[in-house]
């Protein structure tokens, strides 16, 4: 599904502006796009061969709700899968736990056994499309049922080619959708990298995700060196269960938000680049290119949208959507102008879509590399963040005894990071407040909203008693005997630390094990987190 | 109703305010913004924080001896959940009204007003209008 500009191998494509003017790939000296430490971009000639995956988000109501919202976006040009989970997939409960009333299907598509994610992805066929995950507590047990399916439909595992989010770190900082304490929940991640690893090298086994670092109220500095400290913490992890640095750091991969100011979006991205590279070669002992190549997916900010003139959004999403392409993204998804309302509906899911193409594909950005480099101020603004960020990891070396891993856990467990994100997501709400920072449409510019206007998803009751009978037929139709010998398993290795749990994961969903039972199995041996609140 | 805040002079103890996430959802950003700003006006916090159960909220309630309720949602559980409250609340015999903060789209306002809900913010919402909202929601203000 990938987006090839010029099919004609060997023959030269010439980019012209508008007007006719022929164009350049890249503008200015130093060391080019490709090359380390990579602040250009991590490619020569970026979307002058392949344009960014157009990756849309989408998860409501049932699996069969959901795959005809995937249908839907491939037709309209959509080169991507992303899944959104509901609240109760999420916190790995069954849509039938007393926890999962009123949420399930809600704010994403519900999931609670393999069954769900063969109606998910039925009629698509996944070993052509690019598939992402946006889940991370139960993340080793969807990926379990995203193979279980596949093999099911005739593809083998290693052919698959996605992303699983999986990045349980920023969970204990940011969204808090965790399950379990962070050391058990840092061994299932380095679970997963290791068996992706070794038999998925198609896969990205976890996403190092700013994007809700950014949502809960970072600042752009914080976002960025809070998530590729995690970054170094997971290589930290995964080395020391004896995985050699270049087998599984080139798959890795990272998740941005893009926010409104725009040159400290782009300097955010070319600053991120340029500090993995210096620490993956200089620290880790990296040698491979591809382990020094920090590719990334954005997403614009969610936060920024505004409930008041909604459709103001679609110039905010298109200015946002913009930085993370002058920032040389590898897939972006664009927000839904409705989203600060509802779940985007059909027709703002498409504009969305539409925004990003009309970047692609009348703008002209796309014909030339890094276009902003060498801007005083963009190139300023790269060192600035990258200074602010060496701060952090220095802080948290200290907290750590010179262990980045060790340090993000005694940043997690006292409540630093939660404590940082929150004072920055204050003092923000009172620069607004005060009028300090006009947001259009809500303290300045308020004529013109019309709630008239809106039409809106809405997801009903019918959705969670359909799902709650979907899963009664799973569990009728089941061998029980298979699925408690199955899950018996899963603590058994669970139970020990140098087992890597996922093949005995993948047994239990084959069996039609369910979501919540098996984190429920799971929970039996790591037991669960009550973080440290912070206000 | 009082517009004085309640630590200016007027001698009555400050509003005290029980603030939860009830339900699965994480998002806490919009509630420890909410959490501060009626700190700054004068007012009490009980911030319980994430994962809470209508159990645990009356709990708190009663111990805290708290005016008001705010929950936060922003999973579009608020239908089920918000009415799901207020009645537990009325259950356990206490006369505490609920504000919900997060997404709710208008059309959802009545239905909330009608379950008993006492107010409904939704994003953007200013710290003058938080605190006016828990002001005309408490009983004893």
């Amino acid at each position: 599904m990938k987006t090839e500009r010029n099919p004609e191998e060997g023959e030269k494509q010439q980019f012209r502006t508008l007007s006719g003017i022929p164009v350049e790939a890249v503008y200015g000296d130093g060391p080019a796009p490709g090359e380390f430490p990579y602040t250009r971009g991590v490619h020569a000639d970026m979307y002058r061969s392949r344009l960014w995956t157009m990756r849309m988000f989408a998860g409501f109501g049932t699996a069969q709700d959901t795959n005809a919202r995937f249908h839907e976006l491939l037709k309209a040009g959509g080169t991507g899968l992303s899944t959104a989970f509901d609240m109760p997939t999420l916190m790995g409960r069954d849509s039938d736990h007393e926890w999962a009333i009123g949420e399930v299907g809600r704010a994403g598509v519900a999931v609670d056994s393999v069954e769900d994610v063969a109606d998910l992805f039925a009629g698509i066929d996944l070993s052509a499309v690019s598939t992402s995950m946006t889940i991370n507590g139960p993340a080793p047990i969807l990926l379990a049922m995203y193979i279980a399916v596949a093999e099911e439909q005739g593809v083998d595992r290693s052919h698959l080619s996605g992303t699983l989010q999986n990045d349980i770190l920023k969970e204990y900082q940011a969204q808090k959708e965790y399950l379990f304490p962070p050391r058990p929940s840092v061994r299932l991640v380095t679970d997963v990298i290791r068996f992706t690893a070794a038999e998925m090298p198609r896969w990205n086994p976890v996403s190092i995700s700013g994007y809700h670092i950014r949502e809960a109220g970072s600042t752009a500095a914080q976002e960025l060196a809070f998530t590729l400290a995690n970054g170094f913490a997971y290589v930290e992890a995964a080395i020391a269960t004896g995985l050699a640095v270049d087998d599984f750091v080139p798959r890795l991969s990272f998740f941005f938000n893009s926010h409104l100011d725009f040159f400290e979006e782009v300097g955010k991205f070319r600053a991120a680049r340029r500090i993995w590279a210096r620490w993956m070669r200089d620290r880790y002992g990296a040698t491979d290119e591809r382990s020094l190549k920090l590719r990334f997916h954005t997403q614009t900010a969610g936060v920024s949208l505004t409930a008041q003139q909604p459709e103001v959004n679609v110039a905010r999403v298109a200015l946002q959507a913009l930085a993370g392409v002058l920032g040389g993204t590898q897939s972006l998804h664009t927000d839904s102008f409705d989203e600060a309302l509802a779940l985007p509906s059909d027709d703002a899911a498409r504009i969305a879509l539409r925004t990003q193409q009309v970047i692609a594909h009348e703008t002209g950005v796309a014909n030339v590399v890094d276009p902003l480099g060498g801007s005083a101020y963009v190139e300023w603004m790269t060192d600035e963040l990258e200074r602010r960020a060496e701060e952090v990891f220095t802080h948290l070396e200290d907290l750590g005894s010179g262990s980045l891993l060790e340090g993000v856990h005694a940043g997690i467990e006292s409540g630093w990071f939660a404590g940082e994100i929150a004072d920055a997501a204050y003092r923000y709400e009172r620069e607004v407040n005060a009028g300090e920072r006009i947001v259009v449409g809500v303290n300045a510019f308020i004529e013109g909203d019309d709630p008239e206007a809106r039409r809106l998803l809405r997801i009903g009751q019918d959705t969670e008693d359909l799902q709650r009978k979907r899963l009664d037929i799973v569990r009728q139709h089941r061998d029980d005997e298979a699925v408690a010998a199955a899950l018996a398993q899963v603590v058994a290795d669970a139970s020990d630390s140098t087992t890597n749990v996922v093949p005995s994961l993948l047994d239990a969903v084959r069996v039609r094990a369910t979501l919540g039972e098996i984190v429920d199995a799971l929970e039996g041996v790591f037991g669960t987190w009550v973080e440290k609140s912070v206000i | 109703m009082d517009n004085d805040t309640p630590d200016q002079g007027s001698g009555e103890a400050p509003v005290r305010v029980v603030l939860a996430k009830l339900g699965l959802d994480g998002h806490d950003r919009g509630l420890k913004v909410v959490a501060r700003m009626l700190r700054d006006a004068g007012m009490e916090v009980v911030y319980l924080g994430l994962r809470q159960t209508t159990e645990t909220i009356i709990d708190a309630v009663e111990q805290e001896d708290a005016d008001v309720v705010g929950i936060s949602m922003l999973n579009a559980g608020h239908l089920t959940l918000g009415p799901r409250m207020v009645e537990a609340l009325s259950q356990a015999g206490l006369d505490v009204p609920v504000i919900i903060g997060g997404i709710v789209p208008d059309d959802d306002r009545p239905a909330m007003a009608a379950a008993g809900v006492a107010g409904v913010l939704g994003p953007g919402a200013s710290a003058e209008e938080v605190v006016a909202c828990v002001q005309a929601a408490c009983r004893r203000c």
